[in-house]
Protein backbone atom coordinates (compact mmCIF):
# COMPACT_ATOMS: atom_id res chain seq x y z
CA UNK A 1 0.00 0.00 0.00
CA UNK A 2 3.04 2.25 0.87
CA UNK A 3 3.91 2.79 -2.59
CA UNK A 4 0.75 4.17 -4.22
CA UNK A 5 0.43 6.68 -1.49
CA UNK A 6 -2.50 5.21 0.06
CA UNK A 7 -2.41 4.29 3.23
CA UNK A 8 -4.36 2.65 6.40
CA UNK A 9 -5.25 6.97 7.28
CA UNK A 10 -7.11 7.28 3.86
CA UNK A 11 -9.65 4.48 4.32
CA UNK A 12 -10.06 5.81 7.70
CA UNK A 13 -11.08 8.79 6.81
CA UNK A 14 -13.34 8.16 4.29
CA UNK A 15 -14.90 5.11 6.43
CA UNK A 16 -15.80 8.08 8.90
CA UNK A 17 -16.70 10.31 5.96
CA UNK A 18 -19.50 7.80 5.04
CA UNK A 19 -20.21 7.07 8.49
CA UNK A 20 -21.33 10.48 9.31
CA UNK A 21 -23.06 10.72 5.71
CA UNK A 22 -25.07 7.64 7.34
CA UNK A 23 -25.62 9.38 10.65
CA UNK A 24 -26.90 12.66 9.34
CA UNK A 25 -28.73 10.69 6.54
CA UNK A 26 -30.44 9.13 9.80
CA UNK A 27 -31.50 12.17 11.27
CA UNK A 28 -31.21 15.18 9.16
CA UNK A 29 -33.88 13.14 6.75
CA UNK A 30 -37.38 14.32 7.43
CA UNK A 31 -38.87 13.15 4.50
CA UNK A 32 -38.09 9.50 3.40
CA UNK A 33 -38.08 6.10 5.39
CA UNK A 34 -36.09 4.50 2.69
CA UNK A 35 -33.79 7.16 2.68
CA UNK A 36 -33.29 6.05 6.27
CA UNK A 37 -32.98 2.44 5.28
CA UNK A 38 -30.31 3.02 3.13
CA UNK A 39 -28.34 5.65 5.88
CA UNK A 40 -28.38 2.17 7.65
CA UNK A 41 -26.36 0.37 4.48
CA UNK A 42 -23.90 3.65 4.63
CA UNK A 43 -22.86 3.27 7.72
CA UNK A 44 -22.64 -0.62 8.05
CA UNK A 45 -20.50 -0.72 4.91
CA UNK A 46 -18.27 2.37 6.37
CA UNK A 47 -17.72 -0.09 9.11
CA UNK A 48 -16.78 -2.92 6.70
CA UNK A 49 -14.47 -0.30 4.85
CA UNK A 50 -12.53 -0.10 8.23
CA UNK A 51 -12.56 -3.80 8.95
CA UNK A 52 -11.17 -4.99 5.60
CA UNK A 53 -8.37 -1.97 5.85
CA UNK A 54 -7.40 -2.42 9.27
CA UNK A 55 -7.21 -6.30 8.57
CA UNK A 56 -5.16 -5.68 5.70
CA UNK A 57 -3.06 -3.06 7.87
CA UNK A 58 -2.75 -5.62 10.70
CA UNK A 59 -2.35 -8.86 8.71
CA UNK A 60 -4.71 -10.66 10.52
CA UNK A 61 -7.67 -12.28 8.98
CA UNK A 62 -10.18 -11.42 11.86
CA UNK A 63 -11.43 -8.23 10.17
CA UNK A 64 -12.41 -9.72 7.41
CA UNK A 65 -14.11 -12.91 8.42
CA UNK A 66 -16.04 -10.15 10.83
CA UNK A 67 -16.84 -7.97 7.44
CA UNK A 68 -18.42 -11.31 5.74
CA UNK A 69 -20.79 -11.30 8.68
CA UNK A 70 -21.22 -7.88 9.00
CA UNK A 71 -22.56 -8.23 5.26
CA UNK A 72 -24.79 -10.79 5.92
CA UNK A 73 -26.29 -9.70 8.92
CA UNK A 74 -27.07 -6.08 7.00
CA UNK A 75 -28.70 -8.23 4.53
CA UNK A 76 -31.14 -10.19 7.52
CA UNK A 77 -31.20 -6.38 8.41
CA UNK A 78 -32.58 -4.57 5.29
CA UNK A 79 -35.30 -7.48 4.80
CA UNK A 80 -36.72 -7.00 8.37
CA UNK A 81 -36.53 -3.08 7.76
CA UNK A 82 -38.19 -3.26 4.65
CA UNK A 83 -40.91 -5.88 5.76
CA UNK A 84 -41.70 -3.49 8.78
CA UNK A 85 -42.08 -0.84 6.68
CA UNK A 86 -44.51 -2.58 4.20
CA UNK A 87 -46.79 -3.15 7.29
CA UNK A 88 -46.63 0.51 8.25
CA UNK A 89 -47.77 1.58 4.76
CA UNK A 90 -50.77 -0.46 4.70
CA UNK A 91 -51.79 0.86 7.81
CA UNK A 92 -51.14 4.46 7.56
CA UNK A 93 -50.44 4.79 3.47
CA UNK A 94 -47.32 7.08 3.52
CA UNK A 95 -43.83 6.50 4.36
CA UNK A 96 -42.88 9.80 5.12
CA UNK A 97 -40.94 10.36 8.55
CA UNK A 98 -42.86 13.80 9.49
CA UNK A 99 -46.21 11.43 9.87
CA UNK A 100 -44.68 8.93 11.89
CA UNK A 101 -46.12 10.59 14.95
CA UNK A 102 -49.24 8.44 15.91
CA UNK A 103 -47.24 8.33 19.89
CA UNK A 104 -45.48 11.66 20.07
CA UNK A 105 -42.07 11.22 21.42
CA UNK B 1 -1.54 -16.63 16.41
CA UNK B 2 -3.91 -19.69 15.53
CA UNK B 3 -3.57 -22.54 17.98
CA UNK B 4 -4.60 -25.92 16.44
CA UNK B 5 -8.00 -25.66 16.22
CA UNK B 6 -10.13 -28.93 16.53
CA UNK B 7 -12.62 -29.58 13.74
CA UNK B 8 -15.57 -29.60 16.11
CA UNK B 9 -15.55 -26.97 18.55
CA UNK B 10 -17.01 -28.37 21.88
CA UNK B 11 -20.74 -27.61 21.99
CA UNK B 12 -21.74 -28.34 25.52
CA UNK B 13 -21.02 -25.16 26.71
CA UNK B 14 -23.56 -24.32 24.52
CA UNK B 15 -26.14 -26.66 24.79
CA UNK B 16 -28.85 -24.55 26.33
CA UNK B 17 -28.69 -22.37 23.63
CA UNK B 18 -28.62 -25.62 20.92
CA UNK B 19 -31.43 -27.02 22.68
CA UNK B 20 -33.77 -23.55 22.07
CA UNK B 21 -32.50 -23.20 18.63
CA UNK B 22 -33.46 -26.70 17.92
CA UNK B 23 -36.66 -26.10 19.75
CA UNK B 24 -37.59 -22.88 17.53
CA UNK B 25 -36.85 -24.68 13.88
CA UNK B 26 -39.27 -27.27 15.46
CA UNK B 27 -41.37 -25.37 16.38
CA UNK B 28 -41.86 -22.95 12.62
CA UNK B 29 -42.59 -26.87 11.52
CA UNK B 30 -45.12 -27.14 13.52
CA UNK B 31 -46.79 -24.46 13.46
CA UNK B 32 -46.35 -24.16 9.33
CA UNK B 33 -47.98 -27.52 9.17
CA UNK B 34 -50.64 -26.69 12.33
CA UNK B 35 -51.33 -23.01 11.45
CA UNK B 36 -52.26 -20.43 14.41
CA UNK B 37 -54.31 -23.03 15.68
CA UNK B 38 -51.41 -24.61 16.99
CA UNK B 39 -50.24 -21.45 19.31
CA UNK B 40 -51.28 -22.96 22.23
CA UNK B 41 -49.14 -26.56 21.89
CA UNK B 42 -46.42 -24.27 20.81
CA UNK B 43 -46.07 -22.15 23.63
CA UNK B 44 -46.23 -24.96 25.70
CA UNK B 45 -43.09 -26.66 23.87
CA UNK B 46 -41.47 -23.13 24.18
CA UNK B 47 -41.62 -23.52 27.81
CA UNK B 48 -40.92 -26.63 28.04
CA UNK B 49 -37.67 -25.81 25.80
CA UNK B 50 -36.70 -22.47 27.92
CA UNK B 51 -36.95 -24.69 31.44
CA UNK B 52 -34.81 -27.89 29.80
CA UNK B 53 -32.16 -24.74 28.43
CA UNK B 54 -32.30 -23.50 32.64
CA UNK B 55 -31.78 -27.05 33.53
CA UNK B 56 -29.02 -27.13 31.53
CA UNK B 57 -27.40 -24.33 33.07
CA UNK B 58 -27.75 -25.05 36.80
CA UNK B 59 -26.48 -28.43 35.85
CA UNK B 60 -23.56 -26.96 34.48
CA UNK B 61 -21.57 -26.26 37.96
CA UNK B 62 -19.92 -23.15 38.94
CA UNK B 63 -16.78 -23.75 37.11
CA UNK B 64 -15.92 -21.70 33.50
CA UNK B 65 -16.50 -23.43 30.61
CA UNK B 66 -15.23 -22.02 26.85
CA UNK B 67 -15.72 -23.27 23.76
CA UNK B 68 -15.40 -21.37 19.92
CA UNK B 69 -12.16 -20.47 20.40
CA UNK B 70 -13.17 -18.86 23.39
CA UNK B 71 -15.89 -16.89 21.68
CA UNK B 72 -18.17 -18.16 23.89
CA UNK B 73 -17.57 -18.56 27.33
CA UNK B 74 -19.96 -19.73 30.69
CA UNK B 75 -19.20 -18.53 33.56
CA UNK B 76 -21.00 -17.90 36.90
CA UNK B 77 -22.13 -14.65 35.50
CA UNK B 78 -23.24 -16.07 32.00
CA UNK B 79 -25.51 -18.41 33.99
CA UNK B 80 -26.83 -15.83 36.89
CA UNK B 81 -27.80 -13.47 33.90
CA UNK B 82 -28.93 -16.12 31.39
CA UNK B 83 -30.83 -17.44 33.71
CA UNK B 84 -32.71 -13.97 34.48
CA UNK B 85 -33.29 -13.93 30.98
CA UNK B 86 -34.79 -17.15 30.42
CA UNK B 87 -37.20 -16.32 33.53
CA UNK B 88 -38.08 -12.90 31.80
CA UNK B 89 -38.65 -14.49 28.28
CA UNK B 90 -41.07 -17.39 29.86
CA UNK B 91 -42.89 -14.50 31.62
CA UNK B 92 -43.25 -13.44 28.12
CA UNK B 93 -44.78 -16.40 26.41
CA UNK B 94 -46.67 -16.52 29.88
CA UNK B 95 -48.20 -13.62 29.14
CA UNK B 96 -49.06 -13.96 25.90
CA UNK B 97 -51.17 -16.61 25.41
CA UNK B 98 -54.62 -14.91 26.21
CA UNK B 99 -54.11 -11.45 25.10
CA UNK B 100 -52.98 -12.38 21.58
CA UNK B 101 -55.95 -14.14 21.19
CA UNK B 102 -58.65 -11.94 22.72
CA UNK B 103 -56.88 -9.26 20.30
CA UNK B 104 -56.80 -11.33 17.76
CA UNK B 105 -53.41 -11.71 16.34
CA UNK B 106 -52.55 -15.06 17.85
CA UNK B 107 -49.59 -16.07 15.24
CA UNK B 108 -47.55 -18.75 16.85
CA UNK B 109 -44.59 -16.84 14.97
CA UNK B 110 -44.83 -14.35 18.32
CA UNK B 111 -43.47 -17.81 20.59
CA UNK B 112 -40.59 -18.55 17.68
CA UNK B 113 -39.14 -15.00 18.10
CA UNK B 114 -39.39 -14.61 21.67
CA UNK B 115 -36.89 -17.59 21.68
CA UNK B 116 -35.35 -16.58 18.91
CA UNK B 117 -34.62 -13.45 20.48
CA UNK B 118 -33.50 -15.28 24.07
CA UNK B 119 -30.83 -16.86 21.95
CA UNK B 120 -29.55 -13.94 21.18
CA UNK B 121 -29.81 -12.28 24.44
CA UNK B 122 -27.90 -15.66 26.13
CA UNK B 123 -25.19 -15.26 23.27
CA UNK B 124 -24.83 -12.17 24.75
CA UNK B 125 -24.22 -12.88 28.08
CA UNK B 126 -21.54 -15.49 27.08
CA UNK B 127 -19.82 -13.63 24.44
CA UNK B 128 -15.84 -12.94 24.77
CA UNK B 129 -15.23 -11.81 21.83
CA UNK B 130 -16.94 -8.61 19.79
CA UNK B 131 -18.04 -10.99 16.56
CA UNK B 132 -20.19 -13.27 18.67
CA UNK B 133 -21.35 -10.34 20.66
CA UNK B 134 -22.16 -8.76 17.45
CA UNK B 135 -24.16 -11.33 16.16
CA UNK B 136 -25.90 -11.63 19.56
CA UNK B 137 -26.88 -8.65 19.41
CA UNK B 138 -28.30 -8.86 16.01
CA UNK B 139 -30.49 -12.14 16.77
CA UNK B 140 -31.76 -10.33 19.42
CA UNK B 141 -32.45 -7.33 17.76
CA UNK B 142 -33.82 -8.46 14.36
CA UNK B 143 -36.20 -10.95 16.62
CA UNK B 144 -37.08 -7.64 18.44
CA UNK B 145 -38.28 -5.50 15.90
CA UNK B 146 -40.38 -8.19 14.56
CA UNK B 147 -42.36 -8.78 17.63
CA UNK B 148 -42.28 -4.87 18.32
CA UNK B 149 -44.56 -4.67 15.51
CA UNK B 150 -46.29 -8.36 15.64
CA UNK B 151 -49.69 -6.88 15.48
CA UNK B 152 -49.59 -5.99 12.11
CA UNK B 153 -52.60 -4.56 11.46
CA UNK B 154 -52.27 -2.02 14.52
CA UNK B 155 -50.82 1.45 13.25
CA UNK B 156 -49.18 1.69 17.23
CA UNK B 157 -47.71 -1.35 16.93
CA UNK B 158 -46.45 -1.33 13.36
CA UNK B 159 -44.92 2.47 14.25
CA UNK B 160 -43.47 0.96 17.29
CA UNK B 161 -41.93 -1.46 14.96
CA UNK B 162 -40.48 1.01 12.72
CA UNK B 163 -39.17 3.19 15.27
CA UNK B 164 -37.33 0.52 17.44
CA UNK B 165 -36.16 -0.47 14.15
CA UNK B 166 -34.50 2.33 12.81
CA UNK B 167 -33.23 3.97 16.08
CA UNK B 168 -31.92 0.03 16.59
CA UNK B 169 -30.09 -0.32 13.23
CA UNK B 170 -28.38 2.93 14.21
CA UNK B 171 -26.85 1.24 17.58
CA UNK B 172 -25.80 -1.55 16.10
CA UNK B 173 -24.33 0.78 13.39
CA UNK B 174 -22.91 2.51 16.10
CA UNK B 175 -21.32 -0.61 17.63
CA UNK B 176 -19.66 -2.21 14.86
CA UNK B 177 -18.02 0.93 13.96
CA UNK B 178 -16.62 1.35 17.96
CA UNK B 179 -15.85 -2.51 17.28
CA UNK B 180 -14.32 -1.66 13.83
CA UNK B 181 -11.71 1.20 15.77
CA UNK B 182 -11.17 -0.78 18.90
CA UNK B 183 -10.22 -4.39 16.11
CA UNK B 184 -7.72 -1.98 14.46
CA UNK B 185 -6.29 -0.42 17.40
CA UNK B 186 -5.85 -3.42 19.55
CA UNK B 187 -5.50 -5.76 16.72
CA UNK B 188 -7.86 -8.35 18.36
CA UNK B 189 -11.03 -9.11 18.98
CA UNK B 190 -11.10 -11.33 21.95
CA UNK B 191 -11.85 -9.68 25.26
CA UNK B 192 -8.71 -10.98 26.84
CA UNK B 193 -6.77 -9.61 24.42
CA UNK B 194 -8.01 -6.46 23.89
CA UNK B 195 -7.51 -6.17 28.23
CA UNK B 196 -3.50 -7.26 27.37
CA UNK B 197 -3.65 -4.24 24.79
CA UNK B 198 -4.92 -1.69 26.35
CA UNK B 199 -3.37 -2.20 29.66
CA UNK B 200 -0.50 0.17 28.42
CA UNK B 201 -2.02 2.73 27.29
CA UNK B 202 -5.05 3.22 25.70
CA UNK B 203 -4.39 5.54 22.80
CA UNK B 204 -6.85 7.90 21.37
CA UNK B 205 -8.16 4.97 19.11
CA UNK B 206 -9.28 2.53 20.98
CA UNK B 207 -10.94 5.29 23.61
CA UNK B 208 -12.54 6.42 20.42
CA UNK B 209 -13.86 2.97 19.74
CA UNK B 210 -14.78 2.21 23.17
CA UNK B 211 -17.34 5.47 23.53
CA UNK B 212 -19.08 4.40 20.16
CA UNK B 213 -19.75 0.73 21.76
CA UNK B 214 -21.15 2.07 24.98
CA UNK B 215 -23.26 4.37 22.97
CA UNK B 216 -24.55 1.67 20.80
CA UNK B 217 -24.91 -0.10 24.43
CA UNK B 218 -26.82 2.53 25.73
CA UNK B 219 -29.04 2.19 23.02
CA UNK B 220 -29.70 -1.56 23.86
CA UNK B 221 -30.04 -0.69 27.37
CA UNK B 222 -32.33 2.23 26.83
CA UNK B 223 -29.97 4.72 29.12
CA UNK B 224 -29.79 8.46 28.49
CA UNK B 225 -28.66 10.02 26.10
CA UNK B 226 -30.00 7.14 23.59
CA UNK B 227 -33.41 6.08 25.49
CA UNK B 228 -35.42 8.39 23.44
CA UNK B 229 -37.10 5.02 21.74
CA UNK B 230 -38.20 3.62 24.96
CA UNK B 231 -41.38 5.78 25.65
CA UNK B 232 -42.51 4.89 21.76
CA UNK B 233 -41.95 1.11 21.47
CA UNK B 234 -43.29 0.46 25.08
CA UNK B 235 -46.59 2.69 24.22
CA UNK B 236 -46.96 0.98 21.00
CA UNK B 237 -45.85 -2.16 21.07
CA UNK B 238 -48.57 -4.72 22.62
CA UNK B 239 -48.11 -5.32 26.66
CA UNK B 240 -47.23 -8.81 26.65
CA UNK B 241 -44.34 -7.47 24.24
CA UNK B 242 -43.46 -4.24 26.02
CA UNK B 243 -42.92 -6.85 29.06
CA UNK B 244 -40.55 -8.78 27.80
CA UNK B 245 -38.91 -5.42 26.41
CA UNK B 246 -38.95 -4.28 30.07
CA UNK B 247 -37.14 -7.58 31.27
CA UNK B 248 -35.54 -10.25 29.07
CA UNK B 249 -33.64 -7.93 26.77
CA UNK B 250 -32.50 -5.47 29.28
CA UNK B 251 -30.70 -8.07 31.48
CA UNK B 252 -28.98 -9.41 28.21
CA UNK B 253 -27.57 -5.46 27.71
CA UNK B 254 -26.29 -5.17 31.39
CA UNK B 255 -24.51 -8.71 31.06
CA UNK B 256 -22.95 -8.08 27.66
CA UNK B 257 -22.01 -4.35 28.83
CA UNK B 258 -20.26 -5.54 31.91
CA UNK B 259 -18.66 -8.12 30.82
CA UNK B 260 -17.01 -6.01 27.98
CA UNK B 261 -16.21 -3.23 30.25
CA UNK B 262 -14.85 -5.36 32.95
CA UNK B 263 -13.05 -8.31 30.56
CA UNK B 264 -12.16 -6.26 27.59
CA UNK B 265 -11.48 -2.63 29.04
CA UNK B 266 -10.86 -2.96 32.81
CA UNK B 267 -7.26 -1.85 32.51
CA UNK B 268 -8.75 1.56 31.49
CA UNK B 269 -11.39 1.98 34.17
CA UNK B 270 -10.03 4.96 35.06
CA UNK B 271 -11.39 6.55 31.43
CA UNK B 272 -14.90 4.43 31.04
CA UNK B 273 -16.07 5.20 35.01
CA UNK B 274 -17.11 8.72 34.22
CA UNK B 275 -18.61 7.93 30.95
CA UNK B 276 -20.82 5.22 33.40
CA UNK B 277 -21.57 7.20 35.97
CA UNK B 278 -22.51 9.98 33.55
CA UNK B 279 -25.00 7.85 31.76
CA UNK B 280 -26.41 6.32 34.98
CA UNK B 281 -27.23 9.57 36.40
CA UNK B 282 -28.75 11.16 33.01
CA UNK B 283 -31.07 7.76 33.45
CA UNK B 284 -31.57 8.18 36.75
CA UNK B 285 -32.72 12.16 36.71
CA UNK B 286 -34.40 11.81 33.13
CA UNK B 287 -36.41 8.89 34.27
CA UNK B 288 -37.70 10.44 37.79
CA UNK B 289 -38.64 13.64 36.15
CA UNK B 290 -39.65 12.61 32.85
CA UNK B 291 -42.00 9.73 34.78
CA UNK B 292 -44.39 12.47 36.60
CA UNK B 293 -46.43 13.97 34.07
CA UNK B 294 -47.21 10.48 32.37
CA UNK B 295 -50.71 9.23 32.40
CA UNK B 296 -49.80 5.74 30.31
CA UNK B 297 -48.94 3.06 32.41
CA UNK B 298 -46.62 1.56 29.46
CA UNK B 299 -45.09 5.03 28.91
CA UNK B 300 -44.69 5.38 32.85
CA UNK B 301 -42.98 2.14 32.70
CA UNK B 302 -40.87 2.62 29.96
CA UNK B 303 -39.18 6.00 31.76
CA UNK B 304 -38.92 3.51 35.21
CA UNK B 305 -36.98 1.05 33.08
CA UNK B 306 -34.63 3.97 32.17
CA UNK B 307 -34.20 5.26 35.66
CA UNK B 308 -33.73 1.40 36.59
CA UNK B 309 -31.23 0.96 34.36
CA UNK B 310 -29.22 4.44 35.66
CA UNK B 311 -29.31 2.77 38.83
CA UNK B 312 -27.58 -0.75 37.68
CA UNK B 313 -24.84 1.06 35.92
CA UNK B 314 -24.32 2.82 39.11
CA UNK B 315 -22.65 -0.77 39.99
CA UNK B 316 -20.66 -0.87 36.88
CA UNK B 317 -19.41 2.61 37.26
CA UNK B 318 -18.13 1.24 40.32
CA UNK B 319 -16.23 -1.61 38.08
CA UNK B 320 -15.81 -3.72 41.71
CA UNK B 321 -16.64 -7.52 42.53
CA UNK B 322 -19.48 -5.46 45.08
CA UNK B 323 -20.46 -3.55 42.23
CA UNK B 324 -21.28 -6.05 39.61
CA UNK B 325 -22.66 -8.32 42.68
CA UNK B 326 -24.93 -5.61 43.11
CA UNK B 327 -25.72 -5.27 39.82
CA UNK B 328 -26.69 -9.07 39.85
CA UNK B 329 -29.07 -8.38 42.40
CA UNK B 330 -30.38 -5.25 41.00
CA UNK B 331 -31.28 -7.38 38.06
CA UNK B 332 -32.52 -9.79 39.39
CA UNK B 333 -34.78 -7.49 41.75
CA UNK B 334 -35.70 -5.36 38.87
CA UNK B 335 -37.19 -7.93 36.61
CA UNK B 336 -39.12 -10.28 39.51
CA UNK B 337 -40.73 -6.02 40.31
CA UNK B 338 -40.96 -5.93 35.84
CA UNK B 339 -42.58 -8.68 35.42
CA UNK B 340 -45.32 -8.09 38.56
CA UNK B 341 -46.23 -4.67 37.38
CA UNK B 342 -46.98 -6.04 33.49
CA UNK B 343 -49.23 -8.44 34.63
CA UNK B 344 -51.30 -6.06 36.70
CA UNK B 345 -51.64 -4.08 33.61
CA UNK B 346 -52.14 -6.95 31.63
CA UNK B 347 -55.12 -7.88 34.25
CA UNK B 348 -56.67 -4.40 33.66
CA UNK B 349 -59.56 -4.84 30.95
CA UNK B 350 -63.32 -4.28 30.75
CA UNK B 351 -65.62 -5.88 28.05
CA UNK B 352 -62.94 -6.56 25.57
CA UNK B 353 -60.84 -3.25 25.79
CA UNK B 354 -57.31 -3.15 27.46
CA UNK B 355 -56.99 -0.58 30.01
CA UNK B 356 -53.64 1.32 30.28
CA UNK B 357 -54.00 4.83 31.77
CA UNK B 358 -53.40 5.39 35.46
CA UNK B 359 -56.78 7.22 35.94
CA UNK B 360 -58.30 3.65 35.34
CA UNK B 361 -56.89 2.08 38.41
CA UNK B 362 -58.70 4.87 39.93
CA UNK B 363 -60.06 3.05 43.40
CA UNK B 364 -59.30 -0.57 42.10
CA UNK B 365 -58.52 -1.09 45.88
CA UNK B 366 -62.50 -1.20 46.21
CA UNK B 367 -63.44 -3.41 43.52
CA UNK B 368 -60.37 -5.53 43.30
CA UNK B 369 -58.19 -5.59 46.86
CA UNK B 370 -55.73 -8.23 45.27
CA UNK B 371 -54.29 -6.76 42.24
CA UNK B 372 -54.25 -3.05 43.98
CA UNK B 373 -52.34 -4.66 46.68
CA UNK B 374 -50.06 -6.28 44.31
CA UNK B 375 -49.73 -3.17 42.68
CA UNK B 376 -49.24 -1.29 45.96
CA UNK B 377 -46.65 -3.53 47.01
CA UNK B 378 -44.56 -3.51 44.29
CA UNK B 379 -44.63 0.66 44.02
CA UNK B 380 -43.38 0.81 46.91
CA UNK B 381 -40.44 -1.89 46.28
CA UNK B 382 -39.63 0.26 43.04
CA UNK B 383 -39.73 3.15 45.28
CA UNK B 384 -36.96 1.28 47.20
CA UNK B 385 -39.02 1.03 50.53
CA UNK B 386 -37.98 -1.44 53.13
CA UNK B 387 -37.83 -4.43 53.76
CA UNK B 388 -38.84 -5.27 50.11
CA UNK B 389 -36.78 -6.42 47.31
CA UNK B 390 -36.35 -2.84 45.76
CA UNK B 391 -34.70 -1.51 48.54
CA UNK B 392 -32.09 -4.58 48.40
CA UNK B 393 -31.61 -3.73 45.22
CA UNK B 394 -31.03 -0.27 45.37
CA UNK B 395 -29.11 -0.96 48.80
CA UNK B 396 -26.70 -3.12 47.26
CA UNK B 397 -25.38 -1.26 44.02
CA UNK B 398 -25.31 2.21 46.29
CA UNK B 399 -22.82 0.38 48.98
CA UNK B 400 -20.65 -0.58 46.13
CA UNK B 401 -20.80 2.82 44.75
CA UNK B 402 -19.89 4.65 48.25
CA UNK B 403 -17.28 1.67 48.40
CA UNK B 404 -15.75 3.05 45.40
CA UNK B 405 -15.47 6.49 46.47
CA UNK B 406 -18.82 7.47 44.00
CA UNK B 407 -20.21 9.87 46.29
CA UNK B 408 -21.44 11.95 44.42
CA UNK B 409 -23.24 9.03 42.23
CA UNK B 410 -24.80 7.30 44.85
CA UNK B 411 -25.71 11.09 46.56
CA UNK B 412 -27.58 11.61 43.31
CA UNK B 413 -29.42 8.29 42.52
CA UNK B 414 -30.66 8.23 46.18
CA UNK B 415 -32.61 11.69 45.70
CA UNK B 416 -33.52 10.77 42.00
CA UNK B 417 -35.28 7.86 43.84
CA UNK B 418 -36.64 10.05 46.26
CA UNK B 419 -38.10 11.78 43.23
CA UNK B 420 -39.27 8.91 41.65
CA UNK B 421 -41.62 8.07 44.51
CA UNK B 422 -43.89 10.77 43.60
CA UNK B 423 -45.29 8.86 40.58
CA UNK B 424 -44.80 5.78 41.88
CA UNK B 425 -47.02 6.96 45.33
CA UNK B 426 -49.47 8.65 43.06
CA UNK B 427 -50.18 5.37 41.20
CA UNK B 428 -51.21 3.77 44.90
CA UNK B 429 -52.83 6.82 45.96
CA UNK B 430 -55.27 6.75 42.64
CA UNK B 431 -56.16 3.36 43.96
CA UNK B 432 -56.71 3.22 47.26
CA UNK B 433 -58.10 6.93 47.69
CA UNK B 434 -59.58 8.21 44.63
CA UNK B 435 -63.29 7.59 43.59
CA UNK B 436 -63.88 3.64 42.03
CA UNK B 437 -63.59 3.74 38.18
CA UNK B 438 -65.76 0.56 36.54
CA UNK B 439 -64.16 -2.47 37.82
CA UNK B 440 -62.06 -4.74 35.01
CA UNK B 441 -62.77 -8.04 33.96
CA UNK B 442 -61.56 -11.19 35.58
CA UNK B 443 -57.88 -11.71 34.69
CA UNK B 444 -56.60 -15.42 33.70
CA UNK B 445 -55.21 -17.83 36.10
CA UNK B 446 -51.53 -17.59 34.42
CA UNK B 447 -51.93 -13.40 34.99
CA UNK B 448 -52.89 -13.33 39.10
CA UNK B 449 -50.53 -16.11 39.12
CA UNK B 450 -47.59 -14.22 38.16
CA UNK B 451 -48.71 -11.18 39.69
CA UNK B 452 -49.21 -13.10 43.18
CA UNK B 453 -45.85 -14.47 42.57
CA UNK B 454 -44.21 -11.28 42.25
CA UNK B 455 -45.56 -9.76 44.79
CA UNK B 456 -44.15 -12.90 46.84
CA UNK B 457 -41.22 -12.44 45.25
CA UNK B 458 -40.83 -8.76 46.73
CA UNK B 459 -42.28 -8.99 50.36
CA UNK B 460 -40.27 -11.97 51.31
CA UNK B 461 -36.84 -11.24 49.52
CA UNK B 462 -35.41 -10.36 53.20
CA UNK B 463 -35.56 -13.66 53.90
CA UNK B 464 -33.85 -15.03 50.38
CA UNK B 465 -31.34 -12.02 50.74
CA UNK B 466 -28.56 -13.92 52.03
CA UNK B 467 -28.60 -16.58 49.66
CA UNK B 468 -29.15 -14.65 46.54
CA UNK B 469 -26.36 -12.45 47.93
CA UNK B 470 -23.75 -15.06 48.12
CA UNK B 471 -24.31 -16.45 45.00
CA UNK B 472 -24.51 -12.66 43.23
CA UNK B 473 -21.06 -12.72 44.57
CA UNK B 474 -19.87 -15.91 43.89
CA UNK B 475 -21.13 -14.90 39.74
CA UNK B 476 -19.64 -11.53 40.39
CA UNK B 477 -16.17 -12.99 41.36
CA UNK B 478 -16.38 -15.09 37.73
CA UNK B 479 -15.83 -11.90 35.64
CA UNK B 480 -12.66 -10.82 37.39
Amino acid sequence: MAETGIGLAHYLVVSGALFTLGCFGIFVNRKNVIVILMSVELILLAVNINLVAFSTHLADLTGQVFALLVLTVAAAEAAIGLAILVTYFRNRGTIAVEDINVMKG
Amino acid sequence: MNPVVSPVPALGPALPEIVIALAALALVLIGALRGDGAKRLIDALALAALAVAALILLDQGPGRLATFNDAFVVDGFARAMKILTLIGSAAAIVLSTRFLVEEKFARFEYTILVLLATIGMMMMASSNELISLYLGVELQSLALYVVAAINRDNAKSSEAGLKYFVLGALSSGMLLYGMSLVYGFTGSVTFPTIAKAVSGAGGTGVMIGLVFIIAGLAFKMSVVPFHMWTPDVYEGAPTPVTAFFATAPKMAAVAMTTRLLIDGFLPVAKDWQPIIAFVAIASMGLGAFAAIGQQNLKRLMAYSSIANMGYALVGLAAGTVQGIEGVIIFMAVYLAMTIGVFAVILAMQANGTRLETIGDLSGAARNHPGLAFVMAVLMFSLIGIPPLAGFFGKFYVFAAAIEAKLFALAVIGMLASAVSAYYYLRIVKVMYFDAPAPAFGRAGPEIRGLMWASAAFVLLFAVVANPIRTMAAAAARSLF
